[in-house]
């Protein structure tokens, strides 16, 4: 596997604009002989789609859900950053970019994230043009805010519900198009594999989730935009139907898979409440700035409240351990995502915990309400504490919300060049779904931004370079009735018959359920050589296990939830062993990953630069083999490598 | 690109016909009711309003109103027919558990308010206007005698080419008519009807025409509501009032006694 | 808390489906709606039968694909919450749950509780667009909007398209959801230009997908998880006369 990042030559703020000035054009004539996959229909997938099409190509896309407003880039709360400097704090390019570095723990390509700090002011543009309804000023100007302890207010939002309109608005951009007959739309339909003619991606092959029908589907080249694998964990804040299928299928056919171990976790979510629970309700986290977090200092009052026979209001405030406070002083409740998630961690593992599960922590807002006044916190948090009551049933102004961390997003993903091609030529990756932007950790609001500018600004461009380099008399010329299509479509069918065939006993869930907590445990938010080793395993037999005694009802042939969960468990159940791996390699600590045997005195993140500043870029060798691993050097030369320290 | 035929046949298009059909009728009903109520200022004055009606205007003007106001009513159902029809192919299946969770009893009772209120126009047109209802023959005196009065002006015949002018016995017929217990009875419910109808309607027109909003809603259904009971108070009294004695057949058509019985015609 | 179920089982879009009942034992207060029926899944599941089949996605009340009609209310009987975010809790032990899909001509039932909600994306794609193609767009704040403006716009863009409007409405109307994006894009300037088109190509398309008219009884408004107000409808009604009227002198292009 050869990786070359393709950066272009040049200083940094000129890389992207000489770049886009050498790439290859289409005549306008000629892209409507060209046809282009585009898997995903969510920020990135549907804004690629939307502008590929605008721009004259023939688009098919695809998505899972009923529609491709669904895809869950909606959930996004906060916002989307962009460096306008709107609010003349002092905000530019570079800052954005740098902060992103840093962010990331100096895991991220330079010239990827330059680009995306660049083109992170067009969006704003765009979407605004498309009538996303930012929150305004009174003077009818665009309202900021910031966000996620950043320094300057460079945050865009539309309520709570930056995600839901900045959605809102690629898809009326690709529903235009779908209208004019420029994109097919393919609902309820997922990409089960990639397929390849002379080594180029030429297409995919797909389940009508409707009609159970195999489909082929050939173009000139594909791109995925297919989300992250943040429901490898089971328990995640992510959609029910997220998953590393498409990615993870490409990355069979030998698209190299980069740090899939770099995860994020949420610190602010609602606690687990029991055996039966589906998915993490993630809280904005915003409401830190005001909210204390503490846990009881002694396990046994932890114990008594977690038994209902002690209201934590009465636990009196020497009894009260505020330990990020105690910790991160000049933070405080505001620390990095990372370290308040894993802090809340070591304080439940020693018996400190609350919530009926002993897994969470208070977040309180008495003394906020009695500084400020019930109402002044109404106005400031209203709808998030309607929604915490709406799931928990407990009032927040009243009792200490608890919170628990949750897996969120993931930074790692398939490897991509500059170009976002993966190492599959003619195999683009946008979004959630490649690794390029946020190294081991993201900060909050990028992951909006990234998605549309992949989408809008980035893949446009280098999908047509891709499609003019191929040259004009390629267009249209593989077709699904080539014989690659046949294989991959048999190597898919036969695939779901023998997920149908097994007759086990065991149902797609509860082994999603088991795989999810292996990994949670040994590859969450502290992991150690043991735990790795251990749970690689573990994943392995369970893997086993599922294919023997997996129970699949219904038919092939229809709608089939059980069906379609069981595939992607399958793939997961592969995936979640390359997870562990890459934890096990990487034998530092940085951003979301930390190995504890890798902590400094007083257990923070210990990097280790000078052996593990590349990406891990993995290949596939095999079911039963252990993948292959390659590295591409990170090499910075804009930003000086530091530790982070929020003490 | 777009025809203008397309909003006849939108279902947008139909409602605002609707609604537009629904307000001249709203306020012919206002009209009608004020009329009625001059029963209670005597014979002669109702007796004399009845003449100005078919009098004030030529005969061709007022037979366009009386059409238009025809085709108002035909307008209205026609429309209702055509949306209900089509409410239903939309929604062939129902819930096996009905819940309403905030539409009104007059929103959900509307086509039933309707159709009961088309019948009743009918009678009611059959029975005042025509005056063909059989044994309700108005127009002939042996039904009712005598079925023609002096009109009276400020407390005068009024004469023309030194006769006195004879207008139609507005008074007695609707009298006449009220003491049938089963014509007050349809009467009351339909006026009824008519209430529920416009408690709904009224404030719906605003909403069809696109003039209702959060704000307004409230005032709007207030109003509604004032406006549907004031109408069925307005038109139920009279009935009441017959049924009740109150109200009595005057054969002199008002005429003060200190003029001479007029002779028929 | 013990449940009884009573769910709507149909094999595909021809199947005439039929009621079954169901009895879960032990379902915790603090489960969602949904958990609660994965609890079910998983039991037939255990028996061998065929698990049920319901949509449903993100769980946090924001993508608009879980439906269900519950006891006769889509979406349950929470003020503007959707079936993800409904819990429980807001149940009685031993109750007898009656579960439905949306239902509608236009939108017909695929499987069990799962409908096919494509009509809806269809209006959208006739003109639910302010078109602005890529690398086009002017300076954001070239244009102020004023707040309110902004916050209209808003309001009805905080639409999830999760069809709960049609299946509440008497007639399967599907007003709401069209007034809702209407009034988003046509109160924005940059929506402006294109507004008469769009109301008048949104609302032929609607028609022509077979919902019905709005009678204006505001069950849409009730059950509507975003609290999207009737207003919206009222203001589609104005666009769309203004747009015919102007049609009448002038064809629309």
């Amino acid at each position: 596997m050869k990786l070359d990042a393709k950066i272009p030559d040049g200083p940094l703020p000129e890389k992207w604009s000489s770049h886009k000035f050498k790439m290859k054009l289409v005549n306008p004539a000629n892209r409507r002989k060209y046809s282009v996959i585009v898997v995903g229909s969510g920020l990135a997938g549907g804004a690629a789609a939307a502008s590929l099409a605008e721009q004259g190509y023939n688009v098919s896309c695809f998505c899972y859900q009923d529609s491709p407003r669904r895809a869950h880039s909606i959930a996004a709360q906060g916002g989307i950053n962009a460096a306008k400097n709107y609010q003349n704090d002092g905000d530019s390019i570079h800052r954005l970019f740098y902060d992103t570095v840093k962010g990331g723990d100096y895991r991220s390509r330079e010239a990827n994230v330059y680009r995306l700090a660049e083109v992170s002011t067009d969006i704003i543009d765009q979407c605004v043009a498309q009538g996303v309804p930012f929150a305004r000023e009174y003077g009818g100007l665009l309202a900021n805010r910031s966000f996620g302890g950043a320094q300057v207010s460079r945050t865009f939002y539309a309520r709570g519900q930056t995600g839901q309109q900045l959605l809102l608005g690629a898809y009326s951009a690709l529903s235009k198009q779908i209208g004019l007959g420029k994109v097919k739309m393919y609902n309820r339909h997922e990409m089960l594999d990639l397929v390849m003619v002379d080594g180029h991606a030429k297409g995919i092959v797909a389940r009508n989730m409707t009609t159970g029908e195999v489909t082929r589907h050939a173009a000139d080249c594909v791109v995925l935009a297919t989300g992250g694998y943040g429901n490898a964990f089971f328990l995640s804040t992510n959609a029910q139907g997220c998953n590393v299928t498409a990615a993870y299928r490409a990355h069979k056919r030998g698209a190299g898979f980069a740090n899939p171990c770099f995860t994020q976790i949420h610190p602010t979510c609602i606690p687990v409440h029991g055996e039966n629970q589906s998915k993490l309700a993630l809280m904005s986290e915003s409401l830190r700035n005001d909210g204390r977090i503490w846990a009881p200092k002694d396990p046994a009052t932890a114990a008594k409240i977690r038994a209902g026979e002690l209201d934590p209001n009465t636990v009196p405030e020497d009894e009260r351990d505020y330990y990020l406070e105690r910790k991160y002083p000049s933070f405080g409740n505001l620390a990095p995502r990372d370290i308040s998630s894993r802090a809340a961690k070591e304080l439940c593992d020693a018996g400190h915990g609350v919530a009926s599960t002993g897994l969470g922590v208070y977040l309180d807002f008495r003394d906020a309400i009695q500084r400020d006044g019930k109402k002044a916190i109404e106005e400031r948090y209203g709808n998030l504490f309607e929604m915490y009551q709406r799931i928990t049933g407990d009032d927040p102004y009243s009792t200490p919300m608890m919170i628990f961390p949750a897996v969120h997003y993931t930074m790692g993903g398939l490897w991509v060049d500059y170009n976002l091609e993966s190492t599959i030529p003619g195999l683009f990756v946008g979004g959630e779904a490649n690794f390029s932007d946020h190294g081991a950790n993201r900060l909050g609001a990028s992951a909006l931004m990234q998605g549309l500018a992949d989408g809008y600004f980035v893949l446009p461009y280098t999908v047509g370079n891709y499609l003019g380099e191929q040259g004009i008399a390629s267009a249209g010329t593989v077709t699904t009735e080539h014989s690659a299509f046949a294989e991959v479509e048999d190597a898919v069918e036969s695939r779901i018959e023998k997920l149908m065939s097994i007759g086990g006993t065991q149902s797609p869930r509860s082994f999603h359920k088991r795989l999810g907590k292996i990994i949670w445990d040994e590859c969450g938010m502290a992991r150690s050589r043991e735990g790795l080793e251990g749970a690689i395993q573990q994943i392995q037999a369970l893997r086993k296990e599922f294919w023997s005694d997996l129970r699949v009802t219904g038919d092939a042939d229809g709608l089939n939830p059980e069906l379609e969960r069981a595939g992607r468990v399958a793939d997961f159940m592969e995936f979640g062993e390359l997870m562990c791996r890459d934890a096990l390699m990487r034998e530092e600590s940085c951003g979301g990953h930390f190995r504890v045997e890798y902590q400094t005195d007083d257990g923070e993140a210990l990097r280790n630069d000078a052996d593990y500043t590349y990406v891990s870029v993995w290949e596939y060798q095999g079911d039963d083999t252990e993948p292959a691993l390659h590295k591409e050097p990170l090499i910075y030369e804009n930003v000086a490598l530091a530790t982070r320290s929020y003490k | 690109m777009f025809a203008f035929s397309s909003f006849f046949k939108s279902t947008i298009g139909r409602k605002i016909l609707m609604a537009k059909t629904g307000l001249i009728l709203v306020l012919f009903v206002m009209g009608h009711m004020l009329g009625n109520l001059q029963i209670f200022l005597g014979a002669e004055v109702i007796n004399a309003y009845a003449y100005k009606l078919h009098h004030v205007l030529p005969s061709p003007a007022l037979w366009g109103i009386r059409l238009f106001l025809l085709v108002c009513v035909g307008v209205h159902v026609w429309m209702a027919v055509l949306l209900t029809l089509a409410n239903r192919r939309a929604r062939p299946e129902r819930y096996a558990v009905n819940r309403v969770v905030q539409a009104t009893y007059a929103a959900r009772t509307m086509r039933m308010s309707g159709i009961i209120l088309l019948a009743f126009i009918f009678f009611h047109l059959a029975h005042f206007t025509v005056r063909s209802v059989p044994g309700m023959e108005y127009n002939d005196p042996a039904v009712l005698s005598p079925n023609e009065v002096p009109l009276v002006k400020h407390g005068e015949p009024v004469l023309k080419d030194g006769e006195m002018v004879m207008t139609f016995n507005v008074n007695d017929m609707m009298v006449a008519g009220f003491q049938n217990v089963w014509v007050s009875g349809f009467y009351l419910i339909a006026t009824g009807l008519l209430c529920l109808h416009l408690v709904h309607g009224v404030s719906s027109m605003f909403q069809t025409l696109g003039y209702r909003n959060t704000t307004w809603l409230p005032r709007l259904n207030l109003i509604a509501r004032l406006y549907g009971w004031v109408v069925f108070l307005g038109f139920a009294i009279i009935p009441i009032a017959v049924l009740a004695g109150g109200l009595d057949f005057d054969p002199t058509g008002g005429v003060p006694q200190t003029h001479e019985a007029p002779a028929a015609h | 808390m013990k449940l009884n179920l009573r769910i709507w089982r149909q094999k595909s879009p021809l199947d005439k489906g039929r009621f079954e009942d169901y009895q879960l034992d032990d379902v915790s207060e603090d489960s969602s709606f949904l958990e609660m029926l994965d609890l079910l899944c998983e039991q037939l599941v255990a028996q061998g039968k065929e698990a049920l089949a319901f949509d449903h996605d993100c769980r946090e009340g924001i993508c608009g694909m879980c439906s269900l009609t519950i006891n006769g209310i889509p979406h349950g009987p929470e003020k503007e919450t959707t079936t993800c975010q409904l819990h429980m809790r807001h149940f009685k032990d031993g109750e007898t749950i009656t579960i439905e899909p949306w239902r509608a001509k236009p939108l017909p039932v695929i499987k069990d509780l799962v409908v096919d909600r494509s009509p809806l994306d269809r209006i959208i794609q006739s003109g639910g667009f302010i078109t602005a193609r890529t690398g086009s767009a002017v300076e954001a704040n070239a244009i102020p909007i004023a707040k309110q403006t902004g916050d209209t716009a808003m309001d009805a863009a905080a639409c999830i398209g999760c069809g709960a409007c049609v299946a509440a409405c008497p007639n399967a109307s599907a007003m709401l959801f069209t007034a809702a994006k209407v009034t988003h894009m046509n109160s924005l300037p940059q929506g402006k230009v294109e507004k008469d088109r769009r109301t008048l190509a949104m609302v032929s398309t609607m028609d022509g997908e077979g919902f019905c008219g709005c009678t204006n009884v505001g069950e849409c408004e009730a059950v509507c998880p975003k609290g999207i107000a009737l207003d919206m409808i009222a203001q589609l009604n104005r666009d769309y006369t203004s747009a015919q009227v102007k049609n009448f002198f002038e064809p629309v292009q």
